[in-house]
């Protein structure tokens, strides 16, 4: 009875991941940023203007580059809540290498990220070594990082970026249409070249093929989309270059997740600790590292948002920066109980949030509604979690 | 050919095994039966590495070998499935096959393949499951348990050892697992099985091995001995 349901649940499919998601996947989110659409653009005509959806593409890199380092920590079934705290404190020690100390743009983010990966370093050896529970151990890390943020920017509170320097010019910086439509073709080149490939190679080795039209149809659904994103976007300014480096994040760890040995542990951790243990999986030092990348990538999106901001001040990270990154996750399909999901659920997680609250920014509902409506979305993609989980086990 | 001679091991004042001797052979399938706390679980411990004996010796041919942690006794081709089963429920089946073996050229997961190991060693044991790409989770008790066995050969084992492998399961999953318990006999794989189940052992295995207070209580023929006589042994009436 059970095998006969899961014969038509699963219609002879093929494999292409190390992980696939017991879950629903992220058709939920995909039908929610519909809605969103329909609903918002039909009450305002602002909202799916070129204009509006160019800030918006600004606005998901910093918090998307953060809930992504989540995401390393959540796939172990761990959670992070100093992401905040650290993007902020890193930022501030970027602007004071920078701007007080006059160093070079590059040496001061540099000094940022080894700052963000020593401290999840720290979490990490806290979490292995102290056998402290995570969410104690960024606990500590969300008070007291945000406490050394406040005391090293000292009396003034704030430190401005130049302008016209590197880092300013980050978050203003827009791609010409035709480097916008070079990545396109590429990136869609590279799908297709490596959907063909996949075929020749499952052929020679007598593999069940996927469906031919299931392919074609993904590789050109994949044109479409990101065909109309540029479309879009070229509309107003162009492609943000903020845009182009969180989407290469989400790919780069995407393809590693789902390709190396490192991945497929990192999936195996968070489904059974103990059994990965068992054969022989490193599991304290690919503990340790997934921390350090929390930290380095919650590091990363403080620059991103200092970059926007062209300073760095006492609420840098502060306020809904950790709950909307760790939301975006949870929203974009990543479970909380660990192993299962995606990196692309930090892209579709925040395009989720973010929307909605430009949506009602647009609208000039009061923040009060726009705090409860973001709980409830958060509630419901956490409550279609845990009833999957539940299906999926039996 | 593997044997224990005189294995002892004590955990502070209990003696969980004396002077226990156990012969296991390519080709044939050995039950290990006893009441609880008889050394059950503790002697295929110390032979998968998990504990070692305080006295005793392990041979492999005549040849006495140390088997001190799970990677000597894997190295040695002995492979044990745990009653826990250890799977990961969110991976695959050929993700658990390969589970800390995956098969890798620098790191990059050799996925083609493992799918194709996979799909062969599945079908050599005669393993049905409709979708190797699903998680674990979404299979039944009985293909968990294969996936698991199934496991225990990724690494080529001359010996596996199984814990109770068919204590979680219904009537028709259960034969499934004898059935492949029966393979593994006709691989030629020494094949060492732990159950409380009488009429499973009578039903899979060539020969019994009881245990009693940590001690040899019997050993018998299984096709050749009434349930009556293994019953007595285990509780220690016949003595
Ligand atoms: N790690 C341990 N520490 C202390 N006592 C143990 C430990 N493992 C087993 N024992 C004891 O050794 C005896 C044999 O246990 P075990 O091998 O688990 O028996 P069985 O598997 O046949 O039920 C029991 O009395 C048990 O309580
Ligand atoms: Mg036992």
């Amino acid at each position: 009875m059970t095998t006969l349901t899961k014969a038509i649940r699963w219609p002879g499919r093929t494999t292409d991941g190390p992980a696939r998601p017991g879950g629903v996947g992220s058709w939920p989110v995909v039908g929610g940023l519909v809605v969103i659409a329909i609903v918002f653009g039909s009450l305002n005509e602002q909202f799916l203007s070129a204009e509006n959806l160019s800030n918006l593409a600004l606005q998901l890199a910093a918090t998307g580059t953060i809930s992504l380092g989540i995401i390393m920590v959540l796939l172990l079934g761990e959670i992070d809540l100093s992401a905040g705290s650290v993007s902020g404190l890193c930022a501030a020690v970027l602007a004071i290498v920078h701007v007080r100390h006059g160093q070079s743009a590059l040496l001061a983010v540099v000094v940022a990220l080894a700052l963000g990966a020593v401290i999840g370093l720290v979490h990490g050896l806290m979490f292995t070594q102290l056998r402290m529970p995570s969410f104690v151990v960024t606990l500590a890390g969300l008070i007291g990082w945000q406490g050394l943020l406040l005391y090293v920017l000292g009396r003034g509170g704030t430190i401005n970026l130049p302008f016209d320097g590197a880092i300013a010019k980050l978050s203003d910086t827009w791609l010409p249409p035709w480097a916008s439509w070079l990545i396109v073709v590429l990136i869609v080149g590279a799908v297709a070249t490596s959907a063909v490939l996949n075929r020749r190679w499952r052929r020679r080795a007598d593999l069940p093929l996927p469906a031919l039209s299931r392919t074609v149809l993904r590789v050109a659904g994949l044109a479409v989309l990101l065909g109309a994103a540029v479309l879009v976007l070229s509309a107003d300014r162009g492609v943000p270059l903020l845009l182009v480096i969180f989407g290469t994040l989400v790919v780069a760890l995407d393809l590693v997740l789902r390709n190396t040995v490192f991945g497929q542990w990192i999936y195996a951790i968070g489904g059974n600790a103990e059994a990965a243990r068992r054969a022989g999986i490193p599991v304290t030092r690919l503990r340790i590292v997934a921390f350090v990348l929390a930290s380095t990538l919650a590091a990363f999106g403080g620059l991103l948002a200092a970059s926007r901001l062209a300073a760095v001040n006492q609420s840098s990270g502060g306020s809904d920066t950790l709950l909307m990154a760790i939301a975006a996750a949870v929203i974009g399909g990543v479970s909380l109980f660990g192993g299962r999901g995606r990196p692309y659920a930090a892209l579709l997680g925040i395009l989720v949030i973010q929307s909605i609250t430009n949506g009602m920014l647009l609208l000039n509902v009061d923040s009060s509604i726009r705090f409860m409506v973001t709980a409830v979305v958060l509630a419901a993609a956490v409550a279609i979690d845990s009833l999957s989980r539940r299906g999926s086990e039996q | 050919m593997f044997a224990a001679r005189g294995v002892s091991k004590r955990f502070g004042a209990v003696r969980a095994l004396d002077a226990v001797d156990l012969d296991l052979s390519a080709g044939e399938v050995v039950a290990l039966v006893g009441d609880n706390g008889a050394g059950k679980s503790t002697l295929i411990k110390v032979i998968s590495g998990a504990v070692t004996a305080d006295e005793g010796q392990l041979e492999r041919d005549g040849v006495p070998v140390q088997i001190n942690n799970p990677h000597q006794a894997r190295s040695l081709g002995i492979s044990t499935v745990y009653q826990d089963l250890a799977l990961c429920e969110n991976l695959n089946v050929i993700g658990n096959l390969f589970l800390g073996s995956e098969r890798r050229r620098w790191s990059l997961l050799r996925k083609i393949e493992m799918e194709r190991s996979a799909r062969t060693l599945l079908s050599s044991l005669d393993v049905r499951i409709q979708d190797i790409a699903v998680p674990v989770a979404m299979l039944s008790g009985g293909q968990r348990q294969s996936v698991a066995i199934a496991r225990a050969l990724v690494g080529e084992p001359w010996l596996v050892i199984l814990d109770e492998p068919t204590a979680a399961l219904g009537v028709e999953q259960t034969a499934q697992v004898l059935d492949l318990i029966r393979r593994l006999r006709d691989r030629g794989l020494a094949v060492l099985v732990i159950s409380h189940n009488l009429a499973d052992v009578r039903a899979v295995s060539d020969r019994t091995v009881v245990l009693r207070l940590g001690r040899n209580a019997g050993e018998f023929r299984t096709a050749e001995t009434s349930p009556e006589a293994i019953v007595a042994a285990i509780t220690g009436a016949a003595a």
